[in-house]
This record gives structure tokens, C-alpha cells and sequence, in this order.
């Protein structure tokens, strides 16, 4: 019987062929914490008995949520990081050098073929690698850092096939939010998703990250994108599925005359064409997060603005997904164009996203956002709106301080 | 040794669908280990209320998808330091369905209910089954996993891998 990507994955990490619906005790290749779980990890971990985590070069722990530390008590659970780290002998990624999802990406911890368990949900980000990526929270990840194992139901898949190319203008974020608006906030919930179509084999590997994150959107447990198109800098073996493999749901969609979308309050699920929205004031712009904080996505918003001030009613904020992405946007004049045009660049990490800190918005204010969640108060403050569009969007409509549809400044 | 109650009884707080993790708690009370904490902000963009009004023991029931979104395992934390007992849904997003079995807080998945608001229910945990004591009627959760209910059977992944040192189907 023919094999999903996610069959296929988890059959070479047990040994025998496994099929959806049947639980197994998997080996796993990676496994991280930031600073909203990390803590709470190590907690669970020496409650549990563990001593030394099962890999130290598999195992990496990142400051990303709340840094550099807003107050003294995020200083503390930043520091019991740090010191567990040194004592393990595992890697921790600082303050600045970048959120948790594109570092392991960066720094090959992820690999294609791999299964990677992250204390965040957003760790499907790694399906754009062909990686079988699951989050958890703390408990389930102090499991793995000691066993190196974890127990799965091996999940059945939905597959998306969009034919056509995305139009000049419509980015691989309005790809995902029609997609989320489709499949919905919970259409996934407990399944795999893969990806395939002509619409995703020219994307780059940013752009296939972007796809994957939002599979937490649907409630995926993971999302895949198909190899077909993947470059990467070393050589992998693509996993693809047998022909004759079993698919719970197929969706197909043409795509090729996608206008860029918008995710309205307070749900991802929420979405319409751009149009729907246009002449929404706004008072907030933001690009970041592991959704949208790579160099492709600065860049887009830098060709936009070039030259130009935003709207004078309109706060601009700026986190690179990593310091990699900040040095090659510094190196190639999108920073310097960002910034020149009135943008506040802060620290690699996830910045305002959380609403923790860096950025919290006013009552009643709305904030265009190239993150991928805008559930109430998710910023910060329950009491402002936040739409979510692609990186193009969000500079198109800082430059107007309203909904804009970037498409006029692009083609 | 389990620390679950298997049966229980209690009044049921109804909310509604895709309940998210930001409601229950909101990121930025979640950065803490004193987890006493968590109690007084618990749904607090859904019902400011709620932390004041709710008893130990108490039963929170929701629609479907309830705790999507984040992985923060603070979210069934804030909801068992807050007295809840039992979290029963149409269904639950995956992450917080398996955080709250590893932090030793049950969670029924019921299909769809017609629980009101205040409706005293009782809980066999063993059995799966929720009785509406108020509506006189019953609903049959699906079943767990056998590896969940090990875990659960513990009070949570902490003391099963301590009994057990590894997993085990």
C-alpha cells in the first residue's frame, strides 16, 4: 500500500512500514525550546529524572520571545536557560541572533527526511525543508530531550494541489491566508498536510517556510511542502509520496488569479481578497516573525518604500527573523532604505508577535501585521484590531496608513 | 500513585468555539514559573470575571478546537491552578489536548453538546462519560489513547517517566 511523506518519514525512523492511525515510540532528530517553553522544559526535565539530554548537538534552546529580557523576572528564566545549556553542553542562541525556527533552518539542526519536535507551534515551519516537524509544549519536549523519543499517532494527510502560477505582486503569504480561509482554523486539526502544485515549485525555500508555518493555523500537526523545486546548499535525499498514497481530503485550486489577501480580526481563518479591506486606517505596521521576517520579505518591502516616508499617522516596526537576515538586508540597502523611509528596526527575535513586549499596540488602534495569528490581544492588548497580509501588504499600506493593495507598486 | 479524581461532580462554566491559548492566558503573563500566577489572569480576554467566579472542582466546557493556537503548556497550567477539574469540548486543537494529559489535567472530547451555562454535571473519567445532570441527558467521550491514559493514570508525563524512565505502548 502506497505512502504518504509523512508515513514514509516516520516508517524510516521506526524501522517497519506504519500507516496513519497507528500509534508508535519514534527516534527523533532535533528537538528545541525558546524562552515561552524552555523554562518550563527544564523544570519538567529534572522532575522527570533526566540528567543528560539524549543529544547535545541535537538539542539547542533559543532566546527569542522576550529578548533582550523586558524585566527581572524573563532576566531570571533567560539566565536558568543559559546555565542549563552550559551545563548540558547543547547550544543556546542569545538574545539577537534570531527566532527560534529560522536559526534551526539556518544552522541545519532540520535536515529533509528528518523528524524535528519544537516547544513552539510553529515548528511545521520545517516542512518546507520535506521534514516531518510536530510542536509540543514543555513536558512532551523535556520527554524527548531525555529519551530522544517521542510517542505520535501517525497522522492521516490532506492534500492541497494549486495549479497556476501566482501572479506578479501575490507573494507566498496570500497564497497561505487563502489557503488557511479555505481549509479553516481547525480543518486540519490532528492531520498532515502536503503542499504540491505548480504553485509551489517555483517558491523559494523563505517563501515554502512561510507555507509550512501557517499549517498550525489549520490545527495540522504538520505540513509539507513537496520537494519538487527545493534547492538547498548540500545534497538531500527528497521524500516524495507513492502515487498510490492515501489521502483523507485532496483540495485542489487554481491559483493563478489569487489577488493578495487579508486576514481579518480575530481569527487567521478570517480571510478575503485585499479589496474587501482597502481604505482601513491603520496606526501600526509590522514585519517580522517567523512567518515573514526573512531577507526576500524585507526586500519586497524595501522596493516598496524606496525613496519614500510612510504615512505620517503610522508607526513602522522592523525584526528580522535572524541576525543572518538582518546582515544580508544591511549588506544589500533594504535595511537602510527601510529605515530611511521612517521604520524602527528592534531585535531579531519574535518581537511584538507575542505581546510580550516591543511594540504593544493602543486601545482601539489597528496594526497590519506580516505575522501569522491575530487572535484578540494577541499583541498585547485585547482591545486592538490586527489584520495580517504579506510583507508587501503591510509596506504598501505603512506608506498609506491604510489598507493598500501593493500590487500597483510591484508590477 | 494517581492523583485524579475519577469521578467528579461539579458546576459547568460553557464557553464557545476556537477557544485559543491567547485567551487563555495571554503571552505575556506565560514567562513565569510561579505557576500561582497564572490563576489570576486565566481567560481573562474572554471573561474577566471568570478567575473571580470559579471554584476548585469546577468543570470548563467548550465547543470545538478549544486551546488552538500556541504550544504554551501555561494554558492548561492556568486552568488547573484555577480549580478546574476537567476541561470537556467538542474537540480540542492537538498540542493543548496533549499538554493538558502531561500536566495531569483530564480532557474529554464529547462531539457536539447542548451543555448550558451552570449545568451541574457528573464525570466518570474511566468510563469517558459526562453526565448532564441538570438537562438529564449523557454523552460518551472518545476513547484516549492507551499510552494517554497511562499517563494520565500517573498525574501526568512527569511521574509516568519517572516510574517508567522511557515510553512504553
Amino acid at each position: 500500500m502506497g505512502q504518504t511523506i509523512s508515513e514514509k518519514i516516520i516508517s524510516n525512523h521506526v524501522g517497519h512500514k506504519v500507516y496513519a492511525g497507528e500509534l508508535v515510540i519514534s527516534d527523533v532528530d532535533g528537538a528545541m525550546a525558546s524562552d515561552t517553553t524552555g523554562p518550563l522544559t527544564i523544570k519538567a526535565f529534572k522532575e522527570m529524572g533526566g540528567k543528560k539530554v539524549f543529544n547535545p548537538d541535537k538539542c539547542a534552546l533559543i532566546i527569542d520571545h522576550a529578548a533582550p529580557s523586558p524585566n527581572e523576572r524573563i532576566a531570571n528564566l533567560h539566565k536558568m536557560m543559559r546555565d542549563f545549556a552550559k551545563e548540558q553542553g547543547m547550544r543556546l542562541f542569545e538574545i539577537g541572533e534570531g527566532i527560534c525556527h529560522q536559526v534551526m533552518v539556518e544552522n541545519q539542526y532540520v535536515k529533509p527526511g528528518d523528524i524535528f519536535i519544537g516547544a513552539d507551534s510553529h515548528t511545521p515551519t520545517y516542512g518546507a525543508l520535506n521534514a516531518f516537524a510536530c510542536g509540543v509544549g514543555s513536558t512532551d519536549l523535556a520527554a524527548v530531550m531525555m529519551t530522544g523519543k517521542i510517542w505520535l499517532k501517525v497522522p492521516q494527510t490532506i492534500k492541497i494541489h494549486c495549479s497556476g502560477k501566482l501572479q506578479d505582486g501575490v507573494t507566498a503569504k496570500d497564497l497561505i491566508l487563502f489557503l488557511v480561509g479555505k481549509v479553516t482554523v481547525s480543518g486540519a486539526t490532528y492531520q498532515a498536510i502536503e503542499f504540491c502544485g505548480e504553485a509551489f515549485e517555483g517558491l523559494s525555500l523563505a517563501s515554502r517556510m512561510t507555507i509550512a508555518n501557517m499549517s498550525s493555523e489549520m490545527g495540522a500537526k504538520t505540513g509539507i511542502v513537496h520537494p519538487a523545486g527545493l534547492a538547498l546548499d548540500y545534497d538531500f535525499e527528497a521524500i516524495t509520496p507513492d502515487a498510490d498514497a492515501k489521502y483523507i481530503k485532496t483540495f485542489d485550486f487554481d491559483v493563478s488569479n489569487l489577488e493578495p489577501q487579508v486576514s481579518a480580526p480575530e481569527s487567521p481563518d478570517n480571510v478575503h481578497n485585499i479589496s474587501n479591506y482597502e481604505d482601513t486606517k491603520i496606526n501600526y505596521a509590522f514585519i517580522g516573525t517567523c512567518c515573514n521576517g526573512r531577507l526576500e520579505d524585507l526586500d519586497v518591502a524595501a522596493k516598496i518604500l524606496k525613496g519614500k516616508k510612510i504615512h505620517p499617522d503610522v508607526r513602522m516596526v522592523i525584526a528580522p527573523a535572524s541576525q543572518s537576515v538582518l546582515l544580508d538586508a544591511m549588506s544589500n540597502g533594504s535595511m537602510q532604505t527601510l529605515i530611511k523611509a521612517g521604520a524602527s528596526l528592534i531585535t531579531s527575535g519574535c518581537g511584538p508577535c507575542v505581546g510580550t513586549h516591543q511594540g504593544v499596540p493602543a486601545d482601539g488602534e489597528v496594526v497590519i501585521s506580516a505575522a501569522n495569528r491575530n487572535f484578540r490581544g494577541r499583541m498585547g492588548n485585547p482591545n486592538s484590531n490586527i489584520y495580517l497580509g504579506a510583507p508587501s501588504t503591510v509596506a504598501a499600506s505603512a506608506l498609506e496608513g491604510k489598507i493598500t493593495n501593493p500590487k500597483k507598486y510591484l508590477i | 500513585m494517581s492523583t485524579i479524581k475519577t469521578t467528579i461532580e461539579a458546576k459547568a462554566h460553557v464557553y464557545g468555539n476556537h477557544i485559543d491559548t491567547d485567551r487563555i492566558i495571554p503571552g505575556k503573563y506565560t514567562k513565569t514559573l510561579d505557576l500561582s500566577t497564572l490563576a489570576n489572569h486565566v481567560l481573562e480576554d474572554l471573561d474577566p470575571n471568570f478567575h473571580k467566579i470559579v471554584q476548585s472542582g469546577d468543570i470548563l466546557v467548550a465547543g470545538i478546537n478549544f486551546g488552538c493556537g500556541s504550544s504554551r503548556e501555561q494554558a492548561p497550567l492556568a486552568l488547573k491552578q484555577s480549580g478546574i477539574s476537567v476541561v470537556i469540548a467538542e474537540d480540542f486543537a492537538r498540542i493543548f489536548f496533549r499538554n493538558a494529559i502531561n500536566i495531569g489535567l483530564p480532557v474529554l472530547e464529547i462531539g457536539k453538546h447542548n451543555i448550558q451555562k451552570g449545568a451541574k454535571l457528573s464525570i466518570d473519567l474511566k468510563q469517558g462519560i459526562v453526565n448532564d445532570i441538570t438537562a438529564n441527558t449523557s454523552y460518551k467521550a472518545t476513547k484516549l489513547p492507551d499510552i494517554m491514559i497511562d499517563i494520565l493514570k500517573e498525574g501526568g508525563l512527569v511521574n509516568y517517566l519517572n516510574k517508567n524512565g522511557n515510553y512504553t505502548l
